[in-house]
């Protein structure tokens, strides 16, 4: 079959457990993680991308994907049901050389060489599912092209004491990678890499397989794919970005980067019109703010119902929060139910869960003594909470209580 | 259920009714004005057909009809892009010899081809004045019980000699069947009152065009309902559910008012038969600091930040600070500035409203603010 040729594919690494969510991702894929009062973090690196003028998309799975796969169907939501090109959900797959998991992300990219030789690009765009950031990749491709590189990394400064955190690479003045240190212990720079990669693909691909061959090699682009490129003299630069970049892998970060929308002061701008955020719309009417509600410094979505109080909070489509219920500072995803006289502070609560009357979740840090017990509370996902039930802060639930 | 309703076509009126509410429908048709914080009025009769079954719909338009386009686009939002059947949009002048239309029966000679090709045993047709959330299956089983050749939806209730003035009234034998039609009665009273929504075979139906076109006749309430229920089995079948008829900028006022009560909306959206309409891909809606919001519907995309009470905000509305709304319908996108008043106001599509104004209507008279205009 004849497929038209593409400049540039995408391929958006979604397989990630994201186990330090805990209760929130025990049925999805982190990727799927609600965000923002309507997303999910997926919706972010599939706009970008849109809006970036990338229209194959290779979404690369494995665990517990339906939830996802359902979300992202033939990809209507981010205009990219295309005829050619689109949104394609890869799997692992079985072969006459076997069956294989992707045990890493190189792996991952090896198995569905076939997939991206189809449209015979030039460049690859490596992408993590699970990162919040707006971000223009035909930029950084002009960069990648003005620089006649064969990849480009983006990079963002972050704060030196949290640099050994994250893939530090080292540049010189002409914005060459002279330096790549997965996670140091004591980092040489606070250019932290962003899983934003741009590959020429011949010369990658010529490196994911003799990776792949290499039964000592590491499977995953910071193990070995980044460091052989550098050692063999490959021409490799950072692209400096500026902008709102989050990476949510515990729940501490997942709540921040929720609450930095409330924050005026925080570029992240999703009413923005000229760089829409996509995703799945739910079908609900708009939301009612009911005659004794207070709703003050919050995102709610549609199908709300609010009777109670809602302040510095971040409600999805179709919460109820009943007369004389508070919701302080907590996230509350969609269809969960808040009963009369429940407080919820500094929690996450999850989907289609029920807080029963005058249950009290979570803690305001000012009200506890001691400060080490304090932390944000989570409910995961169709939990019931029984009427007076008191939940500490930084408990987990994952059973009705 | 979808057996049965496989057999029916649905056909939507998007312009008529539209010199009821002239304001809004100056730049548009009645199926395209905007309603309940995020609606056009043809959701309601386009989702009800879907979650009847129906999956062929055309949509009969006479004017005005690029905002109608824009909504509907290929249908897809109403689970109508499909292969076979689907959303049809059915412009005047689209085939030699067809033209403007005067009246109901005129436009369906306009699109009688449509109509032909259908191989559906029904025709189902509405109009889009009315606010409500019906099976069709209910009224086409009426229908087949009672051997009608055509059978039309009606309400009763007590009306007010203006609202009268708009409305089709009929007098029904004890079986149902209409034996009197008052068009446009210039009287108070108890009435049973059309809905516009008509169910008849459709072989009938192409008779009937057929008979009523060799006569020069265009009028289906005249002409047919009016001059023919001796002749013709016709019966009404009396909706005693919940609905909101828009003949006025009153009535259309106080039907987007009544969405407050939780009681209508969980009758209007419930979850099993949702009301579907064109997504935008706004963010959910923000709330400021200041803000302090109360009996009000809210759309996505909203960003507030000033006093809102008893409004409906319909997606990307902007409230400024220290703006005080009350009793207003405020459509897409429009900004209100730092400090502004406004009380029993309907603001049209992307409408500046500057710092420190003022606009007061009142309640049986709102000021109505055109599209784009700026205060």
């Amino acid at each position: 079959m004849y497929h038209v040729k593409k400049e540039c594919v995408a391929m958006i690494l979604a397989g990630g457990q994201g186990s330090r969510l805990y209760a929130l991702t025990q049925d999805m894929a982190k990727p799927a993680v609600h965000y923002g009062g309507k997303y999910r973090l997926i919706d972010f690196p599939l706009s970008n991308c849109v809006n970036s003028g990338i229209d194959t998309v290779g979404v690369l799975t494995q665990y517990q994907p339906l939830v996802l796969n359902e979300y992202i169907g033939n990809g209507h939501p981010w205009g990219l049901d295309r005829v050619h090109g689109g949104v394609h959900m890869l799997s692992p797959y079985e072969s006459q050389g076997g069956k294989n998991w992707y045990t890493g992300s190189a792996t991952a990219i090896y198995q569905n060489i076939q997939f991206v030789d189809r449209y015979n690009p030039d460049y690859i765009t490596l992408l993590a599912g699970d990162h919040i950031y707006k971000m223009d990749y035909s930029l950084m491709l002009d960069y990648h092209k003005k620089q006649k590189a064969d990849a480009t990394i983006a990079v963002i400064e972050v704060p030196w004491e949290e640099a050994s955190r994250f893939g530090i690479m080292t540049a010189n003045e002409n914005g060459v990678i002279t330096e790549f240190a997965e996670k140091p212990a004591e980092p040489k720079s606070n250019l932290a890499s962003m899983g934003v990669y741009i590959y020429s693909w011949k010369v990658l691909k010529k490196y994911l397989i003799a990776n792949e061959n290499d039964p000592a090699a590491k499977k995953d682009f910071g193990g070995n794919i980044i460091p052989d490129m550098l050692k063999d003299g490959c021409k490799m630069v950072a692209y400096n970005f500026d902008g709102y970049w989050k990476d949510v892998g515990t729940i501490d970060s997942l709540w921040e980067a929720n609450m930095d929308l409330l924050n005026p002061n925080i570029p992240l701008d999703l009413h923005d019109h000229n760089w829409r955020v996509y995703s799945r719309n739910p079908v609900m009417p708009p939301h009612y703010a009911g005659e004794n509600s207070f709703i003050e410094n919050s995102m709610v979505a549609e199908g709300c119902n609010i009777e109670g109080r809602v302040d510095f909070s971040i409600l999805f489509a179709g919460v109820k929060i009943e007369k004389g219920a508070t919701v302080r500072d907590s996230i509350i995803m969609p269809n969960t139910v808040v009963k009369s006289g429940a407080v919820i502070e500094y929690t996450v609560v999850g989907e289609d869960c029920v807080i029963g009357e005058k249950a009290h979740i979570g803690e305001r840090p000012e009200a506890i003594q001691d400060k080490d017990s304090w932390g944000v509370a989570v409910i995961g996902h169709q939990i019931e909470i029984s009427p007076e039930t008191k939940i500490k802060p930084k408990a987990m639930i994952s059973e009705n209580i | 259920m979808a057996i049965m309703s496989n057999n029916m076509l649905g056909l939507i009126f998007a312009n008529l009714h539209d010199d009821t509410i002239s304001d809004l429908t100056k730049m548009r048709t009645m199926g395209s004005v905007p309603f309940g914080a995020r609606y056009r009025l043809i959701d309601f009769p386009l989702s009800n057909m879907v979650n009847s079954g129906i999956s062929s719909v055309g949509v009969i338009t006479k004017a005005n009809y690029q905002s109608l386009l824009d909504h509907l686009g290929s249908g897809g939002e109403w689970d109508l892009s499909r292969k076979t059947g689907g959303l049809k949009l059915l412009p005047p002048y689209g085939h030699v010899g067809g033209g403007l239309y005067r009246g109901r029966m005129e436009a369906l000679h306009g699109v009688e081809n449509y109509i032909a090709e259908s191989n559906a045993e029904y025709v189902l047709m509405t109009d889009c004045n009315v606010i409500v959330n019906l099976d069709y299956n209910h009224i086409l089983e009426y229908h087949i019980e009672k051997e009608a050749d055509i059978t039309i939806v009606y309400g009763h209730g007590s009306y007010t000699v203006e609202q009268m003035q708009t409305k089709t009234a009929f007098g029904v034998d004890a079986d149902g069947r209409i034996n009197d039609v008052l068009i446009f009665p210039n009287k108070e009273g108890e009435f049973n009152t059309s809905m516009n929504m008509y169910i008849c075979k459709r072989d009938f139906l192409m008779e009937l065009i057929t008979e009523t076109a060799s006569r020069n006749l265009y009028s289906f309430e005249v002409d047919v309902i009016q001059h023919k229920h001796k002749e013709y089995k016709i019966y009404g079948y009396r909706y005693n559910g919940y609905y909101e008829q828009i003949d006025g900028n009153l009535s259309y006022f106080a039907a987007n008012m009544a969405l407050m009560s939780q009681e209508k909306r969980s009758i209007l959206f419930p979850q099993r038969r949702p009301i579907y309409t064109k997504v935008r891909d706004e963010a959910p809606a923000k709330y400021g600091i200041e803000a302090d919001v109360c009996n009000s519907l809210v759309a996505d995309g909203c960003i507030i930040e000033g006093k809102v009470e008893n409004c409906l905000l319909f997606r990307g509305v902007q409230v400024g600070k220290g703006a005080m709304l009350k009793n207003c319908i405020i459509m897409q996108d429009t900004v209100i500035g730092d400090k502004s008043e406004m009380n029993y106001v309907i603001t049209d599509k992307d409408v500046k409203v500057g710092a420190y104004r003022s606009l007061f209507g009142t309640e049986d008279y709102p000021v109505f603010v055109g599209k784009a205009a700026s205060v």
